[in-house]
């Protein structure tokens, strides 16, 4: 394990009605988080290959986290977000360094295809910070029901010294899309974007 | 008698290795259950309102179980619970005081005759508001190392015309606890105090 794991936590979220009207279906999403010390925290270095590879564990760990807390095999996935936050001895680019180079690989192979991009937000901040975590379709980015997000907080982290780092999976979209656009029966799921 | 309206759920686990110190032999998990539904009582004053404590009873047993579930599945794994409830600005802090009875109730019955009183706490206040549930050992109310809490909250929630309902289950001590006390190893079990 190259990342040094201080807490995990894990939310589901299940939306059963909406302005006093059924979500059937209920909308489901979760997100799996973990607090890890940052390795690079009160000094700038150059070489941020070791929180890359940090963040390919993570990608696997976090996934396979939300998606057994929804309860569904890794294909039935129908949306997912990533988000980081540093804490106040880190910088934004450490986070960076987790989210975007290798994390994706693994989510992917978890959820059995995401030809999409994955949504992302990043911040610096105290403990308790909120993170708000993007949520898009996980084949096609333009399937406009699935523009979503999921916030997540803890109140202990991030410590100074410390990165919160978030996945998001759902299976579903906003609980009464009404807005048109791209459906997700209409997804050709070529490109990631339709 | 009033319906029980669920608008929406969310369940919270926490696992924690360590919080500076030496790694735990075993994690600490704790696990929280939130359904928002609504306040049948939201804008009026209304005298007798005890029934629908007796109405909450089927959905206390729910919360309790998925916490059962979120924990592994095995209630013996539970040693810590709390309670509490925030009650949307349209209802008055009586209407959370509901939340008493049927969720104790229903933590004991999903535990086999736990026998110390819940930890409970209260209040009312808008969407996002959070709430710090106390927790206690589940069978001895002064086991100093189990003396925890438990920040919770929902972004979207509760409205005014709504009730957050909170149960929350933990499967031991504080990671690091080391300020003496009657030791759990020391429960004589028949007060439910010590």
């Amino acid at each position: 394990m190259k990342a040094k794991i201080r807490k995990f936590a894990t939310f589901v979220e299940e939306i059963q009605r909406e302005m006093d009207r059924e979500v059937s279906p209920p909308a489901r999403k979760a997100a799996a988080v973990a607090v890890i010390e940052n390795p690079f925290a009160g000094k700038y270095v150059e070489d941020l290959s070791e929180l890359m590879a940090i963040g390919e564990e993570l990608g696997e760990l976090l996934t396979t986290r939300a998606v057994a807390a929804l309860g569904i095999p890794g294909p039935s996935a129908e949306s997912y977000g990533k988000a980081a936050a540093v804490g106040e001895n880190g910088e934004l680019e450490h986070a960076a360094a987790i989210l975007h180079p290798k994390l994706g690989t693994p989510v992917r192979r978890v959820l059995g295809k995401g030809a999409a991009l994955i949504p992302s937000s990043k911040k610096r901040g105290g403990l308790g910070t909120i993170l708000d975590i993007p949520l898009g379709h996980k084949d096609a980015a333009f399937v406009r029901s699935h523009f979503d997000g999921m916030e997540v907080s803890i109140n202990d982290a991030p410590r100074a010294n410390e990165i919160m780092v978030a996945v998001a999976v759902t299976s579903s979209g906003r609980p009464l899309p009404r807005v048109g656009g791209l459906t997700k029966d209409q997804i050709k799921g070529e490109d990631g974007l339709r | 008698m009033p319906d029980v309206v669920v608008r929406k759920k969310l369940t919270c686990v926490e696992e924690i290795f360590h919080e500076g110190g030496p790694v735990a032999a075993k994690s600490l998990r704790r696990a929280a259950a939130l359904v928002v539904i609504r306040n049948p009582f939201a804008g009026l004053y209304v005298a007798n309102i005890e029934s629908f404590m007796d109405d909450l009873k089927p959905l206390g047993l729910e919360m309790a179980r998925t916490l059962v579930t979120a924990l592994g599945g095995d209630p013996k794994v539970v040693e810590g619970y709390g309670k509490g409830a925030i009650v949307g600005s349209a209802g008055e802090l009586e209407h959370g005081a509901l939340w008493h009875v049927p969720g104790g109730y229903a933590m004991r019955e999903v535990l086999g005759g736990a026998k110390a009183i819940v930890a409970s706490t209260k209040k009312v206040g808008g969407p996002g508001t959070r709430l710090d549930i106390p927790i206690t050992h589940i069978n001895a109310s002064y086991v100093r190392s189990h003396f925890d809490a438990m920040e919770i909250g929902i972004n979207d929630a509760p409205r005014a015309d709504e009730i957050l309902l909170a149960l929350v289950m933990t499967t031991g001590a504080r990671v690091h606890a080391r300020v003496g006390g009657l030791k759990a190893s020391e429960i004589k079990g028949e007060d439910g105090l010590r």
